[in-house]
């Protein structure tokens, strides 16, 4: 049993069928990778783990427990953190802010009105954020506005926030789009060590080819919203379905 | 102190200073003298400024903090108002549970709005909020007449005999603070000058330092941190495992409580209620005195509804033959041409005023009066430095 696993998941928008029948397990403590074509269902599958699309058919458990029904904050409680393909941060408010709010969520739950404390004052709360921060290399862009930091370095700080749950499942959206070599690199770099030192599963969809084989350690590939294969990447590369739907001949 | 950083602890003796000497600061003018007229320091003029900046920095608290723009929200202060002069009908004349009777009304209103409204964001937000407060006057006019007087509201009438006093027959009631009447003033002329220090407008004042004491709290508190991210990406907010409707109905209610403390406030002052005070124009001088002063900021509410209050009653009073007398030292016809093109400004044009100022503020000072402050210090700060330097720190052309 994995710490996720997805039943016969289907999802039908009008006359196209985005998903059907799709079946993935994903072990705890691994990096697993879907990938597939543009079109293939990624981005709707994964909208449909955390709960802002609801499937048709089928069944996802977490760790357990159903997650179909329950609200993205509630799946998020759950122990499953997402990361956005556009980063999704506070723009308006500092890198620290930024960092306290899932600290805070973290330690008092989905809503809890505490609004005379002042949270600067929150000796916790800020000694973890400011440890995050630190993890990330961003101890000196504390009281830079979030907005306007690159794209790489919002990215950091959209898997820091994510980190600082301590979230038992980290799903990423392709983050490493439309960023540079170096700062891809860097985002490997970055999801490596998470992934080596902390107990955490990491389920990724990702374009980009190099990213893919550098982290994964299961694929599964996904077609027309169907899985063709899921394996070790060393199959991945050398099997002929795999090739024909999404690796075209230049892969060889 | 207080819990207050120390630059948030400077502002609120800086307001505090200021409330508590405004009958000196709002008085500049000799009674004498031509400029009396621009003279704002008496009572009735003096509550409306603290009365209406409560109920500004309220609306700032659901606005600045989570921009959910409400259209409404003078619905909460008619209906706090309301709740306050029934209870001085009816209970006590004493504007304590008067008060807290606006508030406490005013709030579960708030939360029945509330909890409808906010199922949506955005303009359609805004359009709820003002259908529910247009519908809350149309009733108040019309069909609850029972309670509320329809058109010609309520007041407190001699025949009116509340549990908690000993009126004597035919008396009609006065609001008081435990024998002490709203209306008692104490004047104190000095030369030329008369500074009027006025129960109600000190009672108000005070009041008016709690709420803004309050919502300095709320701001810095980890509540307001929330209401701030909801404003910023809702998005992250729920992936983030934090529900945003608890949050936004919960700035809600405390706003609506803070328009109903302004509510009961202005019955406190002055013991009548008319529907009027629920339409629409109502809540949109609300969203002027927040905009024109400074969105989420501070005290920009206070310095806004300082602002519009004082061309209301000021500007407004200003007439034509006011105009003439000050250009009378100009030859006849350039008089009356000067009284033509300023006319427009005055008097009942007063709106046209309000409105070149808002437009000036919005496109040149996005973050309202507050902005300009801002701008203006850090213009005196730099001309300073220039000069220690030699002004030698001139930008390049």
């Amino acid at each position: 049993m994995g710490i996720l696993e997805v039943k016969d998941v289907g999802k039908r928008f009008g006359g196209l069928q985005a998903l059907g029948d799709v079946n993935l397990s994903v072990k705890e403590n691994t990096v697993h990778a879907i990938i597939g074509p543009n079109g293939a269902g990624k981005s709707t599958l994964l909208n449909c783990l955390v709960g802002k699309l609801i499937p048709d058919t089928g069944s996802v458990m977490f760790d357990g427990q159903s997650v179909l029904g329950r609200t993205p904050h509630e799946i998020n409680q759950m122990g499953i953190s997402r990361v956005f393909q556009t980063p999704e941060i506070f723009g308006d408010l500092t890198v620290m802010e930024n960092m306290m709010i899932p600290c805070f969520a973290k330690r008092d739950g989905a809503f809890r009105m505490r609004a005379i404390e002042d949270m600067m004052r929150e000796k916790d709360i800020v000694e973890k954020a400011e440890a995050m921060l630190e993890d990330m290399n961003m101890a000196d862009k504390h009281h830079m506005h979030a907005a306007s930091m690159s794209r790489g370095d919002k990215r950091r700080l959209e898997i820091g926030m994510c980190l600082a749950q301590e979230p038992r499942l980290l799903l990423l959206d392709e983050p490493t789009a439309g960023m540079a070599r170096a700062d891809t690199n860097n985002t490997i770099d970055l999801l490596k060590q998470i992934s080596d030192e902390r107990d955490i599963t990491i389920a990724i969809i990702e374009h980009d080819m190099h990213v893919v084989f550098s982290l994964a350690q299961r694929i599964t590939v996904l077609a027309q919203g169907t899985p063709l294969v899921e394996d070790d990447p060393e199959n991945i590369k050398g099997h002929p379905k795999v090739r024909e739907a999404y690796l075209g001949e230049t892969a060889a | 102190m207080l819990g207050l950083t120390k630059k948030d602890l400077q502002l609120m003796l800086i307001v505090t200073g200021l409330t508590m000497l405004a009958p000196f600061i709002l008085n500049p003018f000799p009674e004498s003298s031509g400029m009396a007229q621009f003279n704002a320091g008496y009572p009735d003029l003096m509550q409306r400024f603290v009365i209406f900046g409560i109920f500004a920095i309220g609306f700032n608290l659901l606005f600045g903090l989570t921009g959910y723009l409400s259209f409404g929200h003078a619905a909460f202060l008619g209906v706090g108002s309301y709740g306050a002069i029934w209870m001085m009908k009816l209970v006590s004349l004493n504007v304590i549970p008067a008060i807290f009777m606006g508030v406490i009304v005013a709030g579960i209103f708030s939360v029945a709005v509330g909890y409808i409204c906010l199922r949506r964001s955005g303009i359609y937000f805004s359009i709820l909020t003002l259908a529910i407060a247009q519908m809350s006057y149309a009733l108040a006019y019309s069909v609850l007449t029972p309670i509320t007087g329809g058109e010609t509201g309520l007041q407190i009438k001699s025949t009116d005999r509340p549990l908690l006093s000993n009126l004597a027959e035919g008396e009609t009631g006065r609001a008081n603070l435990f024998g002490m009447d709203m209306r008692q003033s104490f004047e104190l002329s000095v030369g030329d000058w008369l500074f009027t220090f006025n129960v109600g407008y000190y009672i108000a004042a005070v009041v008016m330092l709690i709420a803004f004491y309050v919502s300095i709290r709320i701001f810095r508190s980890p509540f307001g941190l929330m209401l701030r991210a909801i404003k910023s990406n809702q998005t992250r907010m729920s992936y983030t495992g934090l529900n945003p409707r608890p949050h936004t109905l919960a700035a809600f209610v405390i706003s609506g409580m803070y328009a109903g403390l302004a509510g009961g406030l202005l019955v406190a002052m002055d013991t009548q209620v008319g529907p009027e005070r629920m339409f629409w124009t109502a809540s949109g001088e609300v969203v002027l005195m927040t905009i024109l002063g400074g969105v989420g900021t501070l005290i920009g509410p206070v310095l806004g509804a300082g602002v519009i209050k004082y061309m209301e009653n000021i500007l407004s009073k200003i007439n034509k033959d006011v105009l003439h007398e000050w250009f009378a030292f100009m030859p006849d016809g350039l008089e009356d041409f000067i009284v033509f093109l300023v006319y427009p400004f005055i008097g009942k044009g007063w709106h046209l005023t309000l409105g070149i100022l808002f437009m000036l503020v919005v496109i040149f000072l996005p973050g309202g009066l507050v902005e300009g402050g801002q701008r203006i210090s850090k213009w005196i700060k730099n001309r300073r430095k220039a000069k220690d330097t030699g002004g030698s720190t001139e930008p390049a052309e």
